[in-house]
């Protein structure tokens, strides 16, 4: 277990010197403060849209993240140490993804609520979009993670990485935005179990295409 | 001119006679057959110089025997190993502490065997700098650097790659003392190199095992 831990926190370590935390961070600000100027001065709309823009600027965030998870370790030889350490590739992967978690996407989370007042978001409806991005999230980081590992052959491989992910990104952007709205109900359990099933299977697909890439 | 290294000395011995035995290993890589019908017995205290040209396949031969690349042919029944590779796995933005501390643990070392680290950097010439980012080393400070974990987590096979590679006339003592003394406890090593390996008992040629060209 203390492999695990190491492996998690020395991913969070690396993302927040190299400050690829903070600049997730600031893309997120960047696009909401930008995005009112492209819409127009019109309150309303940006109201109404907010829930939607705060979702694609989160998803678009986290995807140019995509390339950190495992391009670096993958050049520098650092993957086939951990795949010589004790633990199994598919552990070592899950902890990166934590770590990846907790360094890129849980300070974006944080900066939601404000990201949603830049777009004049009702007060009412922040939790439910927040919540919504909550249970969303680990499926977002989980499947981009497939895309990542499946690109990370290919020297400068993040826009394929990209592009990759992008179909498992669709159904979670389609039920996260759902769930942002009023009633959220079912649609945030179908959220979940996205989540959930890509916890069950992202590790080992994302462990089967790092060994394929070693070839 | 430096003193002469003092590693602090690892109390393992290897008694449960560990060998690394090949046979019939063939290696592709793309559409080409690099080399096969290789056969290869190493037991305890052995040590392995594996010589070849550019591009005759010593660095997939020794990922092979990793277990890093997969086998076309043959069959390897290989002790648990480290492997030094081209790329040193390091990352520039840790210190050195942190660097000794994450791969005592993905190793699976004995709890505390970073922990006399000032020992442990004394004795691979790197002394008093373990608070510095592993970026300001130089290549061959990084390549000492490397040695620790193959120290650290004692393990019966050594797989090094060009090990000579950016050490000075110090480094290159430092590696024959630590092969020696891993040989002196009944480890094995495999060592591919251009230039002579003095601690080497055995010698293997991959130009004897070269394929014809594969259709």
């Amino acid at each position: 277990m203390s492999v695990f831990w190491a492996i998690c926190t020395q991913h969070m370590r690396l993302a927040w010197r190299n400050g690829h935390s903070g600049l997730a961070v600031s893309f997120l600000f960047i696009a909401v403060t930008l995005l009112p100027f492209g819409i127009g001065p019109e309150l309303k709309m940006l109201r109404a849209l907010a829930p939607g823009l705060l979702w694609v600027v989160l998803v678009i965030a986290l995807m140019t993240s995509l390339d950190r998870l495992f391009q670096a370790d993958f050049e520098d030889g650092h993957l086939d140490q951990l795949m010589l350490s004790p633990l199994a590739l598919e552990l070592v992967v899950l902890a990166k993804l934590l770590g990846h978690y907790l360094a890129m996407v849980v300070p974006l989370l944080l900066s939601v609520p404000l990201a949603g007042l830049l777009l004049n978001s009702a007060p009412e409806s922040l939790p439910r979009v927040w919540l919504a991005m909550l249970v969303g999230s680990p499926a977002l980081v989980l499947l981009g993670g497939i895309g990542a590992a499946l690109a990370v052959s290919v020297r400068r491989g993040g826009l394929l990485a990209i592009l990759l992910s992008l179909p498992f990104y669709v159904p979670v952007m389609i039920f996260g935005t759902a769930a942002s709205g009023r009633e959220p109900g079912v649609l945030l359990a179908i959220l979940g179990l996205l989540s959930l099933a890509a916890l069950c299977t992202a590790p080992l697909a994302i462990a089967a295409a790092l060994r394929t890439a070693q070839r | 001119m430096m003193a002469k290294p003092e590693i602090p000395a690892a109390a393992v011995r290897f008694t449960d006679a560990p060998c690394l035995e090949v046979r019939g290993l063939a290696c592709r890589r793309g559409l080409r057959l690099l080399f096969r019908d290789l056969d290869m017995h190493l037991a305890g205290g052995q040590a392995l110089a594996l010589y070849g040209d550019n591009g005759s396949g010593k660095t997939s031969l020794l990922r092979q025997l990793a277990g890093l690349l997969p086998i076309e042919a043959g069959h390897v029944a290989a002790p648990a190993c480290h492997y030094l590779g081209h790329a040193d796995g390091l990352k520039a933005a840790l210190t050195l502490a942190e660097t000794l501390q994450f791969e005592a643990a993905i190793h699976g070392a004995p709890i505390g065997a970073a922990d006399p680290q000032d020992g442990l950097l004394a004795g691979l010439g790197l002394a008093g700098r373990a608070a510095q980012p592993v970026g300001d080393l130089s290549a061959g400070q990084r390549r000492r650097l490397s040695l620790a974990r193959l120290l650290m987590a004692p393990r019966p096979l050594w797989l090094l790659d060009e090990p000579l590679t950016a050490l000075d006339t110090q480094g290159i003592a430092l590696i024959d003392e630590l092969a020696r003394r891993h040989m002196a406890a009944g480890g094995l090593i495999v060592a591919a190199s251009h230039v002579e390996l003095a601690f080497a008992t055995q010698i293997l040629s991959l130009a004897d095992y070269r394929s014809e060209p594969a259709v």
